[in-house]
């Protein structure tokens, strides 16, 4: 028996089985992750039926009850007991349902846990309603009537269709304020506050005179008076936005005034069929992935996130690479190898694995606070005391985490100039070419693949960094994309949103965290999502020129 | 001529190649090798060299493995330089200029003596533009003139045949021979005026071999080579003289057929007769 142990252990198998079983693990949590993160995020889109319990409350009346069945729990009756729920003998569990049932401008909560055995009837009845609102949450009811003007124009059975349609005139109003608001009155203001900066550099010149001023003025009158239009356009817009409202009944029988203008979307969830559902599902998946925040980042889209992820991913690419390829080019091929291009190789390699977050604070003191400070005091004097690049921003986020990844990307590229072969660069010395031709012609396009390599794994770090980002430029609302019509449309002063920290922000520090859950799980889905498709468009120009720089085999 | 006259002579060269083929023959000198001795850190690996190297002819380096032929080859144009720890002392005069001087620009030198080596090192790139590189860096980029010399160089590297239509397709799909056969065509696009080749078919396959031999019968016509080589049968074949080296000294230098057939040393004599090496 030992003798078989012994045999077997000497035919190297349990190693085999060993490596085996560790990659399988790796596998399984690999999947768990994922499987986890797209089940709870995806099925956030997904729109659940809606139940009417009629429930008895604890004072023993009964009440008729709307809203979404969002989680289950069971709690043994000692559990139960303990946290202060009677129990009868023969009873040795406790189930609790936990129903969303909205309306918190009425009643103050979105979600209610009820007690299974305290539900009488539950019913999927097909004329409850949901309405997403840009306000308050969801709303969850019936659809009494609806008004123009304040006149009733439809009740009952007809008043589903009129709603509809008095929402999608609503809703394109509303995308033609949003318009307004965002990008023309955007713009003015850009205009008006640019002319405001001139006039006070002039003052800070002392070239503030009497013809600067009639040119100053001159411009401005043009402005004020769009400026003027369009808020006269704005309000006219609102108006019409405002005079239709629909009247709906919720579960305890009072009844909501609803003007259109604050609805997103209606729906009868349990009315709706397969293909229903599935539109719906894409709807609001194609919402989620192009809209702004509402509601403190617990509904709407992320689209700004989103931007703001890959905006700063794709900057910190253009200033790492460079530096990082530079150095790297500098410690292999010029610097002489000795005692001290080793120590600066164990430094860079230690910079590795400094706590990202200290850099962020390295980015706050010197990039944003002494760079951009004194960027401020030389360029920008006359927008004081209000900071432009002394604070943080796009810019000094993708310069944090550029100085974040830089190790990574001097390390795989000085790799790959170490591996290209000795005869290529003695063939090019041959020809009568200098170290740096040889360098520019041949080594560089050969090593260009390491390079890749190097920039795939910052791109993969920086992507997923969050902690120095919160000292270096990312909000948690941005009024405004960092990318916009107005020259000079890219705006690196601007903070910006980020997946990343859009996670942390919505899962806990939202004031509704239970709304917020599924949320979580979308984004991270999401940020998983970006980051494979960088990773991904990397890796296929890194094999495009593996392929065409293809070294010569030994 | 007799062993003991030869023996005086040393490796005073000029005389002993005035003497062997009288003045009719062209003889002018090309290089000029004086006193080089070489260093790896502490370690000798040139003593004392001193040897001529005759225009337009083909000199052959033999030897057994590690006795400096390869490394007095990469001297004439300086690719020691690349090596960590290398102290070289002594000349090596091209054209009465030492090639060791510190005015010396080494690219241009480069540009001068081409080199090939012992195996086919083709850049990454299409045929063409391996061949144009030498040009490209020297700032020419006229397309007809590219063209032309592009042609010419693979003509004169016996390659243009076989590869004219494929003048864009990467080098590294061809086989070792024609390989190293571009390498060749690269080093004589940019027309130096003479070739080291170190080993050059010792990579190759008979057939490869023969054509790289037959080439460098052809080339000799305006190039001066200096190859090393392994193989004695192949420096018989395609040398006119050859010199023979031990441990990092020049034992014995002569033309091919007199060294093979009555060599003076007894160490040449041992090592062309199979005796060590």
């Amino acid at each position: 028996m030992q003798n078989m142990i012994r045999t077997w252990f000497k035919s190297g198998l349990p190693w085999v089985w060993l490596n085996a079983a560790a990659v399988a693990l790796c596998l399984v949590m690999v999947i768990a992750v994922l499987g986890l993160v797209v089940v709870r995020g995806v099925g956030h889109f997904w729109p659940s039926s809606v139940q009417e319990y009629s429930y008895i409350e604890d004072n023993g009346s009964i009440k008729s009850l709307i809203g979404e069945h969002v989680d289950s729990s069971v709690m043994t009756a000692a559990m139960a007991i303990s946290s202060g729920h009677k129990m009868t003998k023969d009873e040795d569990a406790l189930v609790q349902y936990l129903v969303k049932t909205g309306n918190r401008d009425l009643i103050g909560t979105d979600f209610r846990w009820i007690l299974q055995r305290n539900i009488k009837t539950q019913q999927e009845p097909e004329d409850l309603m949901v309405i997403e609102r840009r306000e308050w949450g969801n709303f969850y009811g019936r659809l009494v009537s609806v008004k123009e003007n304040g006149r009733v124009i439809a009740t009952g059975e007809q008043a589903w269709p009129v709603a509809q349609e008095k929402l999608d005139k609503a809703l394109l109003i509303f995308k033609e304020i949003v318009r307004l608001e965002k990008k023309e009155i955007g713009a003015v203001n850009y205009q008006l506050e640019r002319l405001r900066l001139k006039q006070r550099k002039l003052e800070i010149d002392h070239q503030w005179n009497a013809e600067a001023e009639k040119d100053l003025a001159s411009e401005k009158v043009v402005y004020d008076e769009q400026y003027k239009k369009y808020q006269v356009q704005l309000a006219e817009l609102y108006q019409k936005v405002r005079q239709d409202s629909l009247i709906a009944k919720i579960d305890n029988g009072s009844e909501l005034e609803v003007t259109f203008a604050k609805i997103v979307k209606i729906y009868q969830p349990n009315a709706m069929n397969f293909f229903q559902r599935i539109g719906y599902f894409f709807g609001k998946a194609h919402e989620f992935l192009t809209d702004d925040p509402r509601e403190s980042n617990t509904e709407g889209g992320i689209f700004p996130a989103i931007f703001g992820t890959i905006m700063m991913v794709i900057m910190m690419s253009i200033i790492v690479t460079p530096f990082g390829v530079i150095a790297a080019v500098y410690l292999r091929e010029y610097a002489k190898q000795g005692f001290i291009t080793r120590l600066i190789r164990i430094a860079v390699n230690n910079l590795a694995g400094v706590p990202s977050i200290v850099y962020g604070v390295f980015g706050l003191g010197f990039f944003v606070y002494i760079l951009g400070g004194n960027i401020d005091k030389l360029f920008f004097p006359e927008a004081a005391p209000a900071p432009v690049y002394g604070t943080p921003g796009l810019l000094w986020a993708s310069i944090t985490l550029a100085l974040l990844t830089l190790p990574v990307v001097i390390v795989s590229t000085e790799e790959g100039l170490s591996r290209i072969p000795k005869s290529i660069r003695e063939g090019s010395l041959a020809l009568g070419a200098t170290k740096f031709e040889t360098l520019w012609q041949t080594v560089l396009p050969m090593a260009s693949p390491a390079m890749m390599t190097g920039l795939i794994l910052a791109v993969a770090r920086a992507a997923g960094e969050v902690a120095p980002l919160m000292l270096v430029g990312v909000v948690k609302l941005a009024p405004t994309l960092p990318l916009d019509g107005n020259f000079p449309f890219l705006h690196l002063d601007r903070k910006f949103m980020h997946l990343g920290f859009h996670i942390y922000d919505v899962g806990f520090q939202s004031p509704n965290v239970e709304a917020a859950r599924p949320l979580v799980y979308a984004t991270s889905l999401l940020l998983v999502l970006v980051i494979l498709g960088l990773n991904l468009s990397a890796i296929i120009i890194r094999n495009r020129l593996r392929e065409k720089y293809r070294a010569l085999e030994g | 001529m007799t062993a003991q006259e030869v023996r005086t002579h040393g490796v005073d060269m000029n005389t002993l190649f005035q003497q062997h083929y009288g003045s009719e023959e062209n003889n002018e000198i090309s290089i000029r090798v004086e006193n080089l001795n070489l260093y790896y850190g502490d370690n000798q690996a040139l003593h004392n060299v001193t040897m001529d190297i005759v225009k337009k002819k083909v000199t052959a380096y033999i030897g057994p493995s590690g006795c400096g032929k390869s490394t007095l080859l990469r001297c004439i144009n300086r690719m020691n330089d690349l090596v960590d720890n290398v102290t070289i002392d002594g000349k090596i005069l091209l054209d009465n200029e030492n090639i060791y001087d510190k005015s010396v620009n080494v690219a241009a030198l480069r540009r001068r003596v081409g080199m090939v080596f012992q195996k086919p090192n083709p850049f990454p790139k299409s045929i063409f533009e391996n061949v144009a590189y030498g040009l490209r860096i020297q700032g020419i980029n006229d397309k007809r003139i590219l063209a032309e010399t592009v042609e010419n160089a693979l003509r004169g590297a016996a390659l243009w045949d076989e590869m004219k239509d494929r003048l864009n397709d990467n080098a590294l799909g061809m086989s070792g021979g024609q390989q190293q056969r571009l390498v060749i065509a690269r080093a004589i696009a940019i027309e130096p005026e003479i070739l080291l080749l170190d080993e050059p078919a010792s990579a190759l396959d008979p057939i490869s071999t023969l054509k790289i031999e037959e080439l460098i019968n052809e080339l000799k016509e305006k190039y001066t080579i200096v190859i090393v080589t392994h193989n004695m049968q192949q420096a018989a074949r395609v040398s006119d003289y050859t010199a023979f080296m031990y441990l990092g000294e020049l034992i014995e230098m002569g033309s091919t057929s007199e060294l093979f057939t009555n060599p003076t040393k007894k160490q040449t004599e041992d090592y062309i007769t199979g005796r060590y090496g």
